[in-house]
């Protein structure tokens, strides 16, 4: 146990008590990097001098009094589709290489004003699409509990960091499962918040009406403390929820007395883990005896929701991805005319898996399928929202596995259907709208993390938080990856 | 039910120049994706609305007013080619 | 020889307006031509990985403000768009536009042409943004022999709506006609600098043609390129004869964009790509649904000016004949505010529209001059002075030459410059008595069933007055002496 492990709460605690340093803090993380990059690979790029600086900076501004909040001088890591003005950032995509975007996301700018010290751009599935990190194309990034496993996708090396200790916390982006998903093969907390409380401005696009950006730390609290820092409204997001927020925290110690708890009956059987099923029913078995009512329920078009999401998500991204066409920047592959450049700098700069979203998202719009296929993938779409919001009229939160599988093995689903199947429990939440969360309770027998997810209402995410620090709680789990173990 | 899929028609319009075998690939990929996705097809959606933003609000305008613009040099400076304050690029063909 | 009497055209036409608002429609760039390349640009009209689009609020009451100029209904929900087809002036490869549910449909503009007024639907006005510009560096700038592609996206994100006519327009003439009085309308409404020289106005028109009114409609071609009303109007009757030729070869007409040349005066087929155009719409994600309330849309009808068909029909109102009440309707605000303020200091409002309408501009034009800075009172005063036969209609020319000079009013100018007309009957009487003692052979012939004859009397009594008689009295004179 070093710096590195500690929780933001806990480093934040340590910054006003003089016990350590944001200078002392960002170094052990750095080391922690530099211990661990070469075998985990969680990182496209550490901005060393940058962070130190950033240290520094905000050493400085704590000894002078100027407080700016829990993430002052904490390290933070960003997946690498956010933009960080004069930062390589590049959707761990070959169309993207050296690209440095002039402008930050709205979420950097909020990270700096909270004076979080960056530490660097974490690795990602291909513009976010995918469920393992295999889809960089600058090498996957693997597990910390077993580097012969797959950390999860997309946002794989954002969740390794934080299960290494070479960030405290990290930004992840969530379109189907992407925060969720890697944080329960990790052991860590993953949240996604209500589509609209955190803005998208600088978030590279993959599907614009799912995807949002939110928090993987490694407790609840730190879950609330980096979510608080990056909600808001923001007039450059028109998405972007103008309309008050809850406090975040205002919840958070209720406890689970008097709530009922949903559980979703067809997040279970076939394909599912018996450790996986296993791990929730004890979860459900706590909360019972600390007072929750357990209550089974049912959501038929959860069974279409992938196919839903199948249909949109590659839709929306054919369109957001038709930008990267090599005339204003990134990779471009020559050609006699503009069409035979454009398509030759995409068919070289695109790895399959995206190639294979756009030309099913593009498939899916065109002329004699709209209707079949996109049109009536929204209209599913609504049914579900209906069907969700059916169920919290009987029910607080609704619960499930996070995902049906613990971590598996490098191209263990090389079947893309397969790899999709992964998003099964987290897809409903994005297709909603609505918040939900990832929590860590134990590990499966060959030593691999598990998690549960907690869903609730668009904007309940103080009871969600409550809900989910109450599982945290009664879970108890405190292990740590055996590669930390062997660290010096 | 067997989907249809022009592969090499959808990869025109998607600007992706891509050999004939990689397509046919792509092609029983798809096929197969498709398949499993067109059970949304069974949902009765009569009198469904589409969705849109899930906390239904409407009218996010701005302001009438300049804010300041990009920088020109940093701007071409990400350019894959710039000549004289211009991006450039191969001759065009003609618009579609 | 092809009869063209059986053929009848079905010409719409699309109009592409600028809006000259302060900032771009989905961001913060300004709006501003003519500065150097790729200065107005940012993350979000550059398409920048990861920039999002926010609509500029202005342009909706402007769109608004333009469909209730059209007599369109105004939707009270409409979304935007995603328009989706890749090339080089389109940052994202897609454009944001409106599909199926425009801010504005179904309104109609009456348009003058060929002596009649004609009803043109307007189907509907959409929101849209404009692309960058490109240039074809090469052969002659033109794109088919070009080298390279030059980009500058200061235009890219620009506010563009474009009002699309039913295929209503059935002649050359009223093609024209349409766009100018729509231009017309336009501009009045202060939305626009609408100047087709510059591209802030652009119009492009379909064209089929069907064997008479009740045929179903052929085969319809878009025409491009046309940068004058005057192009416009050889375009589309180029286009009428062209396709006629080729059906009554016992051709086909395909259905096709075709470029505009003014040089050589043709439409020409534009090269392809091959595949229709699937632009694949879909719902914009990443701006949330228009709603234009009621009370909104009563708040900009409020804001709505006099437009030249109301003004047209509130001067017929006042007297005006038709076709100088269109012709007022269309002036300048100067001419239009002199038009009211004589009529305010007393003038017959015919009279006044005729004098302001016809010699005041024609003096403009013979000057040069675009302003004048005259009293309206003088102007009233010398329609009073026609009315009082005091001023011949050839005299208050020359009176009011001196009034747009700045000489004084109009009696001060008749007088200065001895134009008045002799009223004095008396004198006229005299003159004409004499005229005819000189002119004894006229006479002769005029009593000899010559009647015509009469004029050149006149005229000597004119001459002889210096042309101050009242031509009118003088006539009456001769012809009771004559009797």
């Amino acid at each position: 146990m070093g710096l590195a492990d500690l929780t933001i709460t806990d480093a934040a605690a340590g910054l006003r008590s003089g016990a350590h340093s944001s200078l002392d803090l960002t170094e052990a993380v750095l080391d922690r990097a530099s211990m661990t990059e070469a075998e985990i690979h969680a990182y496209l790029t550490i901005d060393r001098d940058a962070a130190l600086g950033a240290a520094r900076a905000a050493d400085a501004e704590l000894a002078a009094g100027e407080d700016r909040g829990t993430l002052h001088g904490i390290p933070i890591a960003l997946k690498d589709n956010m933009c960080q003005r004069g930062v390589e950032t590049t959707a761990a995509s070959q169309i993207l290489a050296g690209y440095r975007p002039p402008y930050d996301a709205t979420v950097v700018t909020s990270l700096r004003d909270a004076g979080a010290v960056l530490v660097g751009k974490a690795n990602l599935d291909e513009f976010a699409m995918g469920s393992s990190t295999e889809n960089s194309a600058y090498g996957p990034t693997r597990n910390p509990w077993d580097p012969g496993r797959v950390p999860g996708g997309s946002s794989g090396g954002s969740a390794a960091a934080v299960a290494a200790g070479s960030a405290l916390g990290a930004l992840g982006s969530d379109t189907g499962g992407s925060i969720r998903q890697p944080g329960s093969l990790c052991g860590v907390v993953g949240m996604k918040p209500t589509y609209g409380t955190v803005s998208r401005y600088g978030l590279i696009a993959f599907a614009s009406s799912l995807d949002q950006i939110g928090p993987i730390t490694r407790t609840v609290d730190d879950s609330v403390a980096l979510l608080e820092g990056i909600t808001g409204h923001d007039p450059r997001d028109a998405t972007s929820w103008a309309g008050d927020y809850p406090d975040l925290r205002s919840e958070i110690d209720k406890g689970v007395a008097g709530k009922r708890i949903g559980v979703v009956t067809e997040f279970a059987g076939e394909g599912y883990e018996p450790a996986v099923t296993e791990s929730l029913s004890r979860t459900l078995d706590q909360l019972s005896d600390a007072g929750a009512e357990i209550v089974e329920v049912s959501l038929p078009t959860v069974e279409l929701a992938l196919s839903a999401y199948y249909l949109i998500a590659p839709a929306e991204c054919s369109a957001n991805l038709a930008r990267f066409d090599g005339m204003r920047y990134g990779l471009r592959v020559d050609g006699e005319t503009t069409e035979e450049m454009m398509a030759r700098t995409r068919a070289e700069g695109f790895g399959p898996e995206v190639i294979r979203r756009i030309l099913l998202g593009t498939y899916a719009l065109s002329a004699g399928y709209y209707d079949a296929f996109y049109g009536q993938a929204h209209k599913a779409r609504t049914v579900l929202r209906n069907e969700f919001a059916a169920a919290y009229e009987k029910v607080d939160v609704l619960m499930s596995p996070t995902s049906p599988t613990v971590a598996f093995p490098f191209d263990a689903k090389s079947d893309p259907l397969a790899m999709y199947l992964s998003d099964v429990c987290t897809i409903p939440s994005n297709l909603a709208g609505d918040p939900a969360i990832s929590v860590p309770v134990g590990l499966d027998p060959q030593g691999l993390p598990i998690g549960v997810q907690v869903m609730a209402p668009a904007m309940a995410e103080p009871m969600m938080f409550g809900v989910a620090k109450t599982i945290e709680r009664l879970a108890g789990f405190d292990a740590r990856p055996t590669m930390l173990e062997e660290l010096a | 039910m067997p989907i249809d899929i022009d592969i090499a028609h959808v990869a025109r319009l998607a600007r992706l120049d891509l050999p004939a075998d990689r397509l046919e690939t792509l092609r029983s990929q798809l096929a197969a994706i498709l398949e499993h996705a067109a059970a949304v097809q069974s949902l009765d959606t009569e009198g469904v609305e589409p969705s849109n933003h899930p906390l239904g609000f409407v009218n996010a305008f701005r302001e009438d007013v300049v804010i300041g613009s990009l920088d020109r040099d940093e701007v071409l400076s990400m350019a894959p080619e710039a000549r004289d304050g211009y991006f450039a690029a191969p001759p065009a063909m003609g618009q579609e | 020889m092809s009869d063209t009497a059986t053929w009848e055209p079905v010409i719409g036409i699309e109009v592409h307006v600028e809006l000259a608002t302060r900032s771009k429609m989905f961001c913060g760039c300004a709006v501003s031509f003519g500065e150097d390349p790729n200065t107005n640009v940012c993350p979000t009209c550059l398409a920048l990985p990861g920039a999002l689009p926010v609509t500029n609020g202005r342009a909706i009451e402007w769109i608004t403000k333009i469909g209730l100029a059209l007599n369109c209904d105004i939707a009270e929900w409409s979304v935007f768009h995603r328009k989706n087809y890749f090339y080089a002036d389109l940052p994202k490869n897609y454009q944001i536009s409106q599909f199926d549910l425009p801010v504005c449909h179904d309104g109609w503009l009456d348009v003058d042409a060929d002596g009649e007024t004609v009803r043109i639907g307007i189907e509907r006005a959409h929101q849209e943004e404009d692309t960058g510009k490109s240039l074809h560096l090469g052969d002659g700038g033109r794109i088919h022999a070009a080298t390279e592609t030059l980009l500058d996206f200061n235009r890219a994100g620009v506010p563009l709506v474009e009002v699309v006519s039913r295929p209503d327009i059935r002649s050359a003439v009223q093609a024209r006609a349409y766009a100018q009085t729509l231009r017309e309308v336009i501009a009045e409404l202060d939305v626009s600098d609408a100047r087709l020289e510059e591209g802030s106005i652009r119009f492009d028109a379909n064209i089929s043609v069907r064997r008479g009114p009740n045929a179903p409609f052929g085969t319809k071609v878009e025409i491009k390129n046309m940068n004058s009303f005057r192009s416009l109007e050889k375009a589309v009757d180029f286009e009428i004869k062209r396709q006629i030729a080729e059906l009554e070869a016992g051709g086909e007409i395909v259905q096709e964009t075709r470029h505009w040349d003014e040089e050589s005066g043709v439409t020409t087929s534009m090269r392809t790509k091959e595949g229709s155009s699937d632009y694949r719409y879909f719902t914009e994600p990443d701006l949330v649904p228009l709603v234009v309330t009621p009370a909104w849309q009563e708040e900009i009808r409020a804001t709505l000016p006099e437009l030249p068909h109301q003004r047209k029909a509130r001067y017929i109102d006042l007297g005006v004949d038709p076709q100088t009440a269109g012709a007022l309707g269309s002036a300048d605000a100067m001419l239009r505010a002199l038009f009211e303020e004589t009529v305010a200091a007393g003038a017959g409002p015919r009279s006044a529209a005729n004098w302001i309408t016809g010699e005041v501009v024609a003096w403009m034009r013979r000057e040069d001059v675009v302003g004048i800075d005259v009293e309206a009172s003088a102007i009233a005063e010398m329609i009073g002075m026609i009315d009082a036969n005091e001023l011949s209609t050839s005299a208050a020319k020359d009176v009011l030459d001196g009034i747009l000079r700045g000489e004084g009013g109009a009696r001060q100018v008749a007088e200065s410059r001895d134009l008045l007309q002799m009223t004095d009957t008396g004198a006229i009487e005299s003159a004409v008595d004499a005229v005819l003692a000189d002119n004894p052979d006229a006479v002769e012939r005029y009593r000899g069933g010559e009647q015509k004859v009469v004029g050149f009397l006149v005229g000597q009594v004119m001459r002889a007055t210096q042309g101050k008689a009242d031509p009118k009295a003088v006539n009456g004179l001769l012809r009771e002496k004559l009797s």
